[in-house]
């Protein structure tokens, strides 16, 4: 999902000024949704887009931009994103703009736990991982993205050190589950899943009060 | 060849370079095996073709990378290409007596599979003359030290990609100042995380945004630490 904004437009002056406003990544968007559900979703989501993660120099000011348009409609802004190869940047600017990000240098570990993806990345460096969102948009984020469509050649220069991929499952989906394991297999690399859920990203939203788990 | 396809013998020494300026530029591996060895019979020295035709055109390739005209497959692409050439090259170099810049062990921290930018940074190091012993990925502080007691390089290059990663540089050069051999060696580290303040923060003498800054800064702090030992 690219430029997703769900609910109320944070810049429109129809949101109330008690909500809270939640500045995801696209590739977290349908599971911010799904926290949304029930009485206790006291949030808006706005999201910059995933593609940025090929670029990542480009985030920390696209977040900044982001919560100064919303500054003014909202008490609490919460940023929901890794440090995404950003090297401490996005941190340095949430820290100027006082805005709170969950803990965790990849949106991998927001599923897993850090812990277990800390000891995951130690057993096998080597593995690639897919999440939902990086599965149903294999081909356009990957394929695409590298340039492997147009490039088949560069497949090796990219993937050639990897041994496995990894789908870390957010849900349970026998269609996604298929097209994970074909990913793999145009990667040529071994194919393993594992059911996260929604993991700890739930707990985040639980402890601001926010919703969640 | 059909009648539209360029014949490279045809052209002087200044348009053939051009061309092959415009072929490493389009990635195209078989026109700059070409051009080099027509380059080679007309008596050029190995060294030459390699430093007029193929790194000035990854130079160009360089620029156009950092102003977002070209991206990263593309770039893959031309690297692809250079690295024809220099297979070519690299066994006549040697040979011919090319000058040497200096000597570089270079790789990739602990954790970090990724290395692209390093293959990137070795392959123009060695085409700017550079003697490059590239130790691969994932290297814990013992492969950086054993590389280093074997090889005495000048300098010491570290890349990563990930923010989880990027901080065993620290590890590595604290390891070389409580041996007391940090001052022995450049260190110069790299990847997308990576910045300025970071390498500032850990210790090394230079951050380099990519392969053409990692050539120029070496080449620079070679030159001083060279001015430097002749002062003394």
């Amino acid at each position: 999902m690219d430029e997703a904004t769900t609910a109320r437009d944070p810049g429109s002056s129809e949101a109330p000024p008690s909500r809270a406003l939640v500045i995801a990544c696209g590739a977290l968007a349908n599971e911010v949704l799904a926290l949304r559900v029930g009485e206790r979703s006291a949030f808006d989501v706005t999201c910059l887009p995933a593609n940025l993660h090929n670029r990542p120099a480009r985030i920390p000011e696209a977040m900044r931009a982001k919560i100064r348009a919303a500054r003014e409609h909202y008490d609490r802004i919460f940023c929901l994103y890794g440090d995404c190869g950003t090297g401490g940047e996005l941190d340095r600017v949430l820290a100027e703009e006082q805005v709170e990000r969950i803990e965790g240098a990849h949106c991998y570990a927001f599923f897993t736990g850090l812990d277990d993806f800390e000891t995951l990345a130690d057993a096998e460096p080597t593995t690639f991982y897919l999440t939902d969102f990086l599965t149903r948009h294999f081909d356009k984020l990957v394929i695409t993205g590298l340039g492997l469509d147009r490039h088949p050649q560069l497949l090796s220069l990219y993937f050639g050190n990897y041994t496995r991929l990894l789908y870390l499952a957010q849900t349970d989906d026998a269609d996604l589950d298929r097209r994970a394991e074909a990913a793999a297999a145009r990667l040529g690399l071994r194919y393993e899943r594992r059911y996260t859920g929604l993991g700890p990203l739930g707990a985040f939203f639980a402890k601001h009060d926010i919703g969640g788990a | 060849m059909s009648d539209d396809e360029l014949d490279l013998s045809s052209l002087s020494d200044e348009d053939l370079v051009k061309q092959m300026h415009e072929d490493l530029y389009d990635g195209l591996n078989n026109e700059i095996e070409v051009g080099v060895r027509l380059l080679l019979e007309r008596g050029w020295t190995p060294f030459r073709v390699l430093t007029e035709a193929l790194v000035e055109g990854m130079r160009i390739v360089g620029i156009d990378f950092r102003d977002g005209i070209l991206f990263v497959p593309e770039v893959l692409l031309c690297a692809n290409a250079m690295k024809a050439g220099m297979a070519i090259l690299k066994p006549l170099l040697a040979a011919t007596g090319a000058p040497r810049m200096g000597k570089m062990v270079i790789g990739t921290v602990k954790g970090d599979i990724h290395d692209i930018g390093k293959n990137l940074v070795s392959m123009m190091m060695e085409g700017a003359g550079f003697e490059v012993i590239d130790i691969g990925i994932n290297n814990p502080v013992e492969k950086y030290l054993a590389a280093i007691e074997q090889h005495q390089p000048d300098i010491l290059g570290m890349s990563a990609l990930l923010t989880t990663t990027m901080p065993y540089m620290k590890v590595v050069i604290d390891t070389l100042k409580e041996k007391g051999m940090r001052h022995d060696y450049i260190v110069l580290v790299g990847g997308a995380p990576v910045n300025e303040a970071f390498a500032e923060a850990v210790g090394a003498d230079a951050y380099c945004r990519d392969a053409a800054v990692a050539v120029e800064t070496a080449k620079k702090l070679l030159a001083g630490r060279q001015g430097s030992a002749h002062a003394h």
